[in-house]
């Protein structure tokens, strides 16, 4: 017991000492995102609000089971899987990127890991910003419950510096996930309900007509990380949730124990490997 | 520092580091695979450095010679902790100041001022104190005028000299120098020198690595011949650099 309070204590006084370098280095994606680009910073809001309109005129002309408030709907989910889908990319090469530093002094590998998980987050605050505007623009009334997003958030957040430590230590033995996270991550995007409801697998009717989708459905409901935050999210923006949603306290715990459970695994994984990777890059 | 002089600070007890030879790297997924199934994995390996045996004690300077490819940057990785050894104990009591591959660890994209900042912290350093030294660290650099200059703009002496001045800002217990003086010109140099003077007469151990013989005479009263990863001479500089040209010129007909 003695020595696992002395391993963590360790452990937080090199976290401390490399408290700084971990700032520094988000500072640095931030700054270099959008460098020498006349709109700057704007884009982290522009470029969400601009995608959903998009998405809002081909989804809308193509869907016929209408979602209530469709444009609200599609860009939380949306801006939350793009916070995911950019934090674990960034992730996957962090290590492997800072290959040059990592060679010359020793500093703790998962600071950058956790630096591009970081930055990510802080371009996902930015573009809340295009939620609100969405927000005003359809008459949603703000209430204090929507201040409860900051639990998915952080949900998400663990999350995803859990995977993304998978992802990088990963991608220091073999270069070839970087090409296949593209794909998971579409598939993924298909399999979460951004732009659908989950109610569109189910036929309320005939409820054994479509089986497999039904199927389909049911999978999502239970095991897609990204369902859970993404409905927790937008339970506390638009109140919405049909029949077939998970009610949201059930989501809460769910997310949590998703997110505890890859924050584990990730940073096992990345412990046990990390002493290798200076051979591989 | 002073206090301590004289007690060892680095023990390196027979340490071995083996790597993956270059050519049989895998790294993806399917050679893997099939390496696996063939039962060929780990077949190929190489060992940097065999059974290494060096102790080091504080207030001394070392120099680390030896062909390309003897294993010299290898062994100071293994002293800054990059490398761990995958037989044998490595321990070294004190900070450390690694110039191994100066100015490597800089961002082309960023400033000069904001590399300073993230090397010091690299380092271990805070931002506060870096603050605190940064007009020292320019000083010592003499590049007043390239500070908001990104450093893809800088040139391979420029960058020496920065990594320089930001690795030297403390007085470390253990410094670390690879091959990092032959970049700048001869003022800069002789100022590195200097500096290197300073700070040796204030207890700091030194290890120092070079293919010019002047400053590896001037700088160190000890030395390591390395050859192939195992450590064919150890002991006073001359005798060893001394052997070392013999074995060179030996070689060379």
């Amino acid at each position: 017991m003695k020595r696992i309070i002395n391993t963590c204590m360790g452990w937080l006084r090199r976290f401390a000492m490399y408290r700084d370098l971990l700032v520094l280095l988000v500072q640095r994606d931030i700054k270099l995102k959008y460098r020498r680009s006349f709109l700057g910073y704007l884009w982290s809001v522009l470029n969400p609000l601009l995608s959903m309109l998009v998405m809002v005129v081909v989804f809308s002309t193509m869907f016929k089971r209408k979602i209530e408030n469709f444009p609200v709907y599609l860009i939380c989910g949306n801006i939350l899987f793009s916070f995911m889908r950019e934090a674990t990319n960034k992730a996957m090469t962090s290590v492997i990127e800072n290959a040059s530093l990592l060679k010359k002094a020793n500093v703790p590998k998962y600071i950058f890991t956790l630096s591009k998980v970081t930055s990510s987050m802080v371009n996902f605050v930015f573009s809340l910003g295009a939620l609100v505007i969405v927000m005003i623009a359809t008459k949603v009334p703000f209430r204090w419950n929507n201040l409860l997003i900051i639990i998915p958030i952080v949900e998400l957040y663990a999350f995803c510096v859990g995977l993304g430590m998978l992802l990088a230590s990963a991608t220091v033995f073999f270069r070839d996930i970087k090409n296949i996270w593209g794909v998971i991550t579409l598939a993924w995007m298909y399999l979460t309900p951004i732009f659908y409801s989950l109610g569109s697998f189910y036929n309320d009717s005939e409820p054994n007509r479509n089986r497999a989708a039904t199927a389909l459905g049911l999978i999502i409901r239970r095991f897609n990380p990204m369902y859970m935050y993404i409905q927790q999210f937008r339970y506390f923006i638009i109140q919405n949730a049909d029949a077939w949603e998970v009610p949201t306290p059930e989501l809460v715990w769910r997310g949590a124990l998703v997110a505890a459970v890859f924050l584990v695994a990730g940073t096992l994984t990345f412990n046990a490997t990390k002493n290798k990777f200076i051979l591989y890059i | 520092m002073l206090k301590n002089r004289g007690k060892p600070c680095i023990e390196i007890k027979d340490a071995t580091v083996r790597f993956n030879m270059a050519g049989e790297k895998l790294d993806n997924l399917k050679e893997y695979f099939v390496k696996l199934v063939k039962r060929e994995l780990r077949f190929k390996e190489f060992y940097a450095l065999k059974n290494v045996n060096l102790t080091i004690r504080q207030g001394e300077s070392w120099a680390l010679i030896g062909k390309n490819g003897a294993g010299k940057s290898t062994l100071l990785k293994l002293i800054c902790g990059i490398l761990t050894p995958y037989t044998g104990t490595v321990r070294v009591t004190g900070t450390i100041a690694p110039m191994i591959e100066l100015g490597a660890g800089f961002d082309p994209n960023l400033t000069a001022k904001e590399n300073i900042f993230i090397n010091g912290a690299v380092l271990g350093h805070s931002r506060k104190f870096m603050k605190e030294q940064y007009e020292k660290i320019v000083e010592f650099a003499e590049l007043w005028d390239f500070m908001d200059l990104p450093i893809k703009n800088y040139s391979s002496g420029m960058r020496a000299r920065l990594g320089f001045a930001v690795a030297t800002i403390v007085d470390p217990d253990i410094l670390i120098i690879d091959e990092v003086l032959a970049v700048g010109d001869a003022a800069f140099q002789q100022k590195c020198r200097n500096r290197i003077r300073e700070l040796q007469e204030k207890g700091v151990t030194l290890i120092f690595v070079s293919h010019a013989k002047a400053p590896v005479m001037e700088l160190c009263e000890k030395a390591v011949w390395l050859d192939h990863g195992t450590v064919k001479k150890i002991g006073a500089t001359k005798h060893v650099y001394w052997a070392y040209e013999h074995y060179l010129e030996e070689t060379a007909n």
